[in-house]
């Protein structure tokens, strides 16, 4: 694929600027376990981490490429023409004006510093490999809360990383954690101490510049007893005309009592592989809320999930994908109810256009001593054109009777009339199809933040331009 | 202002309308009155542009110009206002955001500042006895018939159209509702032009029509004052038909 015809298939992707590259270290393309070691001890990591990353480096190896899925998207990546690590700053700076030049204006660009601004309570901002610039607000760093790129994490507070890191997610879940377990770099640390509540969301923004880039972020999230955090999410990347990979791990533990919320809202150009493993645990009566946004990338592999380990915990999972052209958006969400009394509902929408694909697929367990379990599922497709394609996976592993659960699934078309009627408004049939598709999504903009919705329904509506014919 | 000259149209090969001759005027009322299935309900999405009707003879103008080179946002943005029958929901999208919305589109230029817009429009919901949680509720969805209409109204008032057809706006109103909606009509017609499409004489008794047109078969085949109208209630339609 040509650069232009690249362009052509995101359409007017507003992100697709990129800067001269300033590396200060790129390794060679492709992965060794020496390539291993080499980000292990360049980032000076303990002996235990070099050896996670090592055996993890051969699970990789070992396992072969999920069997299902789009597995011709799959199996047209090339690990040998990706570059795993890519340093483009000396370190993570505290004040944007110490961010090299280049690197400040792509988020400047983004509107990140803007955000912080007004409603943010702390920003990490990646650029590769690795985090350039890091603040938290004051008020929080003295209640105790920890709030730090991941590689700074693992060097100030080992003890915490040793004891939670792989716990959630192992490293031989699946190819793709193996593989970040291996090579991460960058991502978010967060502890917030017993009965903290964090009242502003707090944000880590992801940007891939460089050709072929591999990035590899690693989150881990611990809200102690009682505590709340709202985590926000924003991808971005140039629209190049060979492919990069995001292969990211989260993991979060919400203690008792405690609530994580962890909203995304990616919007990778589509050249992105986005294969992303993403999991939580909730201990009694806590909560655990994904709310995942998939606007972008070439093929995204994203199953939100929650373990629901401890009495009463409930799990929140909502989630919406608009696939266009050349896109396959395989998403949904994960709960595993192993405790009585635990809840959870999970809502997911997914538009199609132009011949994209949404998948939606889900599991919902409830193990034998779980009673008393209520779980409430809802799927709807929007199909905008007849090219487009929508199918759903549900699986469902009901040990207990017990359990109350709900499943509703719909797919449905803009009508005739529904077009008619918003244009004998005033409105053009683009703009129209902006209206219905926003107001689909609705019920998940509506749960983020201001700036987030607004910004969503601007690109939705950009989707919606010169699609009509 | 609005022309129909000689109109034929079909949907899926089958004709609906067959030779249909009509002129409204500016502050004029015409009321088309017909049993259901004569063409009444296509003759008024005919007029707005409905993509399911195919007009295989004659012209439409308004203003002037021919309505098929006209999209149909175009029309709306012209002046030209409908009232559906049963209007479409749109879940997710709220009513207020719906209305500033197609206010700012429909008026343009003209179309008032947020401060003005939320004075009509809360003067307009007044009068119509709507309350303001109407706002917050998304496009129709899960709305009772009576709540449809008043919203098409409300739309009516804010759009302050030219032309506004109306497609069977009384049914499945309560007597309190018929007043309200048929004050909300005759508050434009001074300046504005009104095709009321109706099988009822009762929302005649609040809406005085200067002209009433019976249609049977897809044409017109009487006009007469506001008297035709009481005549076809206590007469009905078939010493009409040839």
């Amino acid at each position: 694929m040509s650069g232009d015809t690249a362009r052509e298939a995101v359409g007017d992707y507003r992100y697709g600027f990129h800067d001269p590259e300033n590396a200060t270290i790129r390794f060679d393309k492709g992965l060794s376990e020496q390539v291993v070691k080499d980000i292990s001890e360049l980032k000076g990591e303990p002996e235990w981490m070099t050896e996670i990353r090592v055996k993890a480096y051969h699970r990789f190896m070992e396992m072969p490429m999920p069997s299902w899925g789009n597995c011709d998207m799959l199996n047209q990546i090339d690990f040998d023409a990706v570059t795993y690590f890519l340093r483009s700053s000396e370190g993570t700076e505290k004040n944007w004006d110490d961010v090299p030049d280049d690197i400040k204006n792509t988020f400047d660009r983004l509107g990140i510093p803007e955000a912080e601004q007004k409603w943010l309570g702390g920003v990490t901002a990646q650029y590769e490999s690795e985090a350039v610039y890091h603040s938290i607000r004051e008020d929080l760093e003295e209640q105790g809360v920890l709030f730090l790129d991941m590689d700074s994490g693992l060097k100030e507070h080992p003890e915490i990383v040793k004891k939670y890191f792989c716990s959630v997610v192992p490293a031989s879940d699946n190819k793709f954690s193996a593989l970040n377990t291996a090579v991460w770099s960058g991502g978010s640390f967060i502890y917030v101490p017993k009965g903290v509540h964090v009242e502003m969301p707090v944000q880590a923004y992801f940007r891939i510049n460089a050709k072929n880039m591999g990035q590899f972020e690693r989150t881990l999230i611990i809200a102690d007893e009682g505590s709340s955090i709202h985590y926000v999410e924003g991808c971005t990347a140039p629209t190049y005309s060979t492919e990069s990979l995001h292969s990211a791990v989260v993991e979060l533990i919400a203690m008792d009592g405690a609530k994580i919320r962890y909203s995304t809202v990616q919007n990778w150009s589509a050249n992105v592989y986005n294969l992303v493993t993403k999991r939580g645990i909730a201990h009694s009566n806590a909560t655990i809320e994904w709310v995942d946004g998939n606007i972008g990338s070439k093929l995204t592999m994203k199953y939100p999930a929650v373990i629901l380990k401890g009495e009463g915990a409930h799990a929140e999972v909502i989630s919406v994908a608009y696939a266009g052209k050349g896109q396959h958006q395989d998403a949904g969400a994960k709960v595993h109810h192993l405790a009585p009394n635990t809840t959870s509902n999970i809502l997911s929408k997914s538009i199609s256009k132009n011949g994209g694909r949404s998948s939606y697929r889900g599991m919902l367990q409830v193990t034998p001593k779980a009673n008393g379990c209520r779980s409430k599922v809802v799927c709807d497709a929007l199909m905008l054109d007849a090219d487009s394609q929508s199918d759903t996976y549900p699986t469902m592993e009901v040990g207990n009777s017990s359990a109350d659960l709900e499943h509703e699934a719909s797919v449905s078309k803009v009508s005739n009339d529904q077009l008619f009627y918003l244009m004998s408004r005033g409105h053009s049939e683009e703009e129209a199809m902006g209206m219905i598709v926003n107001g689909f999504f609705e019920p998940f903009t509506r749960e983020l933040p201001m700036e987030y919705a607004v910004e969503l329904n601007r690109l939705l509506e950009l989707e919606m331009e010169g699609a009509i014919g | 202002m609005l022309s129909v000259d000689n109109l034929h149209v079909s949907v899926d090969d089958t004709e609906i309308i067959k030779g249909l001759s009509l002129r409204i005027n500016l502050g004029e009322v015409h009321a088309i009155m017909g049993r259901n299935g004569s063409g009444k309900s296509t003759l008024a999405n005919v007029i707005m542009g409905h993509p399911a009707y195919e007009i295989t003879s004659g012209v439409i103008k308004f203003k002037g110009t021919p309505l098929e080179e006209m999209e149909v946002f175009e029309r709306a943005r012209a002046g030209m206002f409908l009232s559906f029958q049963y209007p479409s929901s749109i879940p997710g999208v709220q009513v207020g955001t719906f209305l500033r919305k197609s206010v700012s589109a429909v008026r343009g230029e003209d179309a008032p500042s947020a401060r003005e817009f939320r004075k009509e429009l809360k003067a307009h919901m007044e009068a119509l006895e709507m309350d303001k949680s109407f706002l917050s509720r998304y496009v129709n969805d899960g709305f009772s018939g009576g709540e449809k209409k008043r919203l098409e109204i409300l739309q009516m008032l804010l759009l302050n159209p030219t032309l506004a057809l109306l497609d069977e706006t009384d049914s499945g109103l309560d007597i309190d509702a018929l007043r309200v909606v048929a004050e909300g009509i005759n508050s434009i017609t001074p300046t504005a032009g009104c095709l009321l499409i109706t099988h009822y004489q009762r929302l005649l008794d609040h809406v005085e029509p200067d002209y009433v047109h019976v249609m049977i078969d897809g044409k017109i085949v009487k006009t007469g004052g506001s008297g035709l109208a009481a005549e076809l209630e206590s007469k009905g339609y078939d010493w009409l038909e040839v």
